[in-house]
């Protein structure tokens, strides 16, 4: 951020003449940091209570006495637990990175301060209301759409007044290129807006109950369209866009390839819609739709590994500095986990894997690791990266920061691992024949019997990983308590004439 | 291609057009949507329901929706895949058709515990009930949530003609006197699930409590499919031996 530009020391009538005629060579404008701090502080929190009840549920499956019924049984918090760090911790860490860095890339400040607090205070209104209406059982079953339909409203008049912020900003702004972390927010905005009014049609018949326009095999072909692709765009293509704009700010290190960028934005943002399917391998789906979801996701594995070669190769030349910065550890080890879920997931989505895995604790290490790992993380690294800027303060303590990294790394890795051995030996239980041609496990109480031990791992695990987040939680308090009580909006000043010409650091 | 993509090529035009950016990005993301969806949606008969198939009553309709709000989804799929160990387990494939009237659909996506499509007579109501007041009464194993307060709360079926209204809105075949009568009809089947119960030496005056409705849906899941399959073997005739 640019600071004003002072004016020339000269004797007083002159030296004011002079800063007058400097001024109106140039554009002053502000960036809007309120907002973004706002966004910051909601994201650690709703992380904190999203994964709180992640705990208390992973606690619930070997220990079913933790389960307190009607309001706070497994059943009804489980939806509680995937919208709140889906919708509340990811949405708002996603807000949080659109509206620092499109601020920058455009050189504008957002487009109307009312619209960014109306999307502020009405997104967190629509998490306390989910935080209400799910332990009270009202929900439409829908997997990342159990909000019944007056949330869902809500959503959509929230979301336009997000896209009409954003669009907004681009319109106005100053910087005419615009950057390739936009185009993601492009696309994550579009998308979503159709995913979710697609998969809401709901006929209601009150305020709290309502049926899906859609029926049987429809309704799941629309769910897992609306279900992956929310995966699609909002775990993962505004995450790109994070990693476009923070990383190379981190690492002070130009983007690897402009046009991988390019490739891969398309291909990725083509390919994705085809994949819901995979989630319906061997169900009563028509074959060719089941078919062309798992061809189309594992084509999809190469866009997405351009991502991350993209994102890795840009510390060429810098790896060194992975060493003094958490910023950078907590980065690298996002994109390589976004690797691993994005190679994973092709993998799953083959119906000859997806046979044993489909319905076992496979896929939750699969979505853990790729939500522990890599949206948790590139959430994490921006947060560290900003705080210090946003408070105007120094990190209260790197070496806290740097715990946070581990015990997160070791939480995900508990948990994951954990996952794949209850998964696989569960999948492999369950389809075992001996050789007189009788199933071996012919209870399936059997299989939870066996893989109940994995559970407590996966909850160690899942708690390292939100004691990671409570240390964030400490840091960031103590960093604000040190910050200076006047934070004004940064300034930047902007030449009249001819106007910017930014070519984007790219290395090829 | 190579030109193209070069920094002073088309794609960078293109990268100071917002508005063209965002319509073919919108564009992009409908190809893969039409595709997928225009076959089961515009070809009529794509999903046909299975001739055995008959809408959900009003008391297993109620259950249905106790089900969704106990969020038994999250645990249990229903949906029988075409494997041997499945077939062994839980019965015959689950087909598009058994599934025409289901709004939402309830396949699941997890198996914590086992699947429930064929769940439908493989125990008595009684069972049912001490399963849902506690499972490890019936199963010691069980990690499953109690759910001792279906046996408790009053069963609402006020609305249950409005439930079935906004059913056959959507596609399901409600007479408007099943519509008009849904009340009760549900009464008349709770009183014969609480009976029953009764009988079998399970608790008393159940008949207006929930868990009858959670009883007569499980109770009712996969009848349809086995009614088919019985169908169609009996139409085939006795089964060949191979030689």
């Amino acid at each position: 951020m640019a600071d004003p530009i002072p004016a020339p020391p000269a004797a007083a009538p002159a030296s004011r003449v002079a800063a007058d005629e400097g001024r109106s060579r140039f554009e002053v404008f502000t960036y809007d940091d309120r907002i973004e701090s706002g966004f910051v502080l909601a994201t650690v929190l709703w992380g904190f209570v999203g994964m709180l009840v992640g705990a208390l549920i992973a606690l619930q499956l070997p220990f079913p006495e933790a389960n307190i019924g009607p309001y706070l049984t497994f059943g009804r918090l489980r939806p509680l637990h995937t919208n709140a760090v889906i919708f509340a911790f990811a949405g708002n860490g996603i807000f949080a990175a659109i509206y620092y860095s499109t601020q920058r890339l455009c050189k504008a400040r957002m487009f109307s301060d009312v619209m960014s607090k109306v999307h502020f205070w009405g997104w967190q209104s629509i998490i306390v209301a989910a935080a209400i209406t799910l332990p009270l059982g009202i929900t439409t079953s829908k997997e990342y759409a159990e909000l019944e339909w007056p949330i869902d409203i809500a959503i959509a008049v929230v979301w336009v007044v997000f896209a009409v912020n954003f669009f907004g900003t681009l319109w106005r702004r100053r910087e005419k290129h615009m950057y390739v972390a936009l185009w993601f927010y492009i696309a994550t905005i579009v998308t979503v807006a159709v995913l979710h009014i697609g998969n809401s049609l709901e006929y209601p018949i009150s305020l709290t109950k309502s049926y899906p326009i859609y029926r049987g095999v429809q309704d799941a072909l629309v769910q897992w369209w609306y279900g992956h692709n929310a995966v699609a765009f909002f775990l993962t293509t505004p995450f790109l866009g994070l990693m476009y704009y923070f990383l190379p700010k981190a690492a002070e290190r130009p983007v690897f390839s402009y046009r991988l960028s390019i490739v891969h934005f398309w291909s990725l943002v083509f390919l994705y819609i085809w994949a819901g399917p995979h989630h319906l391998q061997y169900t009563a789906v028509p074959e060719w739709a089941a078919t062309l979801g798992m061809v189309f996701s594992v084509m999809l594995w190469m866009p997405s590994w351009g991502g991350m070669i993209n994102g890795l190769f840009t510390l060429r030349g810098a790896w060194h500095k992975l060493r003094d910065s958490v910023v950078l550890k907590m980065f690298v080890v996002g994109i390589t986990f976004y690797g691993m879920a994005t190679f994973e997931g092709p993998l799953l989505s083959i119906k000859s894997v997806n046979a044993l895995s489909h319905y076992t604790d496979w896929t939750i290490g699969h979505v853990h690791s790729g939500a522990l790992g890599w949206n948790g993380f590139m959430i994490f690294g921006m947060i560290y990266w900003l705080l210090p800027r946003l408070w105007r303060t120094p990190l209260w303590s790197e070496r806290l920061a740097n715990v946070h990294f581990w015990i997160g790394t070791v939480g995900i890795l508990l948990y994951v691992l954990a996952m794949y051995t209850s998964g696989i030996t569960q999948g492999l239980m369950l389809r075992a024949f001996d050789g007189a041609g009788r199933r071996c496990t012919p209870d399936f109480v059997e299989t939870v019997e066996q893989i109940r031990p994995m559970y407590w791992v996966r909850l160690v695990g899942g708690t390292m990983y939100l004691s990671g987040v409570v240390m964030l939680m400490v840091n960031m308090y103590m960093t604000i308590r040190r910050a200076p009580k006047q934070l004004p909006d940064p300034a930047v000043a902007i030449p009249r004439t001819g106007g910017l010409a930014l070519v984007p650091a790219f290395a090829s | 291609m190579p030109r193209f993509l070069r920094a002073d090529g088309a794609h960078r035009r293109i990268e100071g057009w917002p508005l063209v950016f965002t319509i073919l990005t919108v564009l992009a993301i409908l190809v893969g949507t039409l595709v997928e969806f225009a076959p089961i949606f515009l070809v009529h008969g794509a999903v046909e329901p299975l001739a055995t198939l008959r809408p959900w009553t009003p008391l297993e309709l109620a259950g249905r929706d106790l089900y969704i709000r106990e969020g038994c989804n999250n645990c249990h799929s229903q949906m029988v895949r075409p494997f041997q160990d499945e077939v062994a387990r839980y019965g015959p494939v689950s087909t598009a058709g058994e599934t025409a009237y289901e709004t939402p659909f309830l396949w699941g996506s997890k198996r914590t515990g086992p699947d429930l499509a064929r769940v439908g007579g493989k125990y008595p109501d009684l069972w049912h009930v001490r399963h849902m007041e506690d499972p490890r009464s019936t199963s010691p194993q069980s990690i499953m949530p109690a759910y001792a307060h279906l046996l408790t709360d009053p069963l609402d079926i006020d609305d249950l003609p409005a439930r079935l209204r906004a059913n056959r809105a959507i596609g399901v075949p409600y007479t408007d006197a099943e519509i008009e009568g849904a009340v009760a009809l549900a009464r008349a089947q709770a009183d014969s699930v609480a009976a029953r119960v009764r009988e079998a030496g399970g608790p008393d005056q159940l008949a207006d409590r929930e868990i009858v409705a959670m009883v007569a849906y499980l109770q009712r899941l996969g009848r349809d499919a086995r009614a088919a399959v019985d169908t169609a073997r009996t139409a085939a005739g006795p089964v060949a031996v191979a030689h």
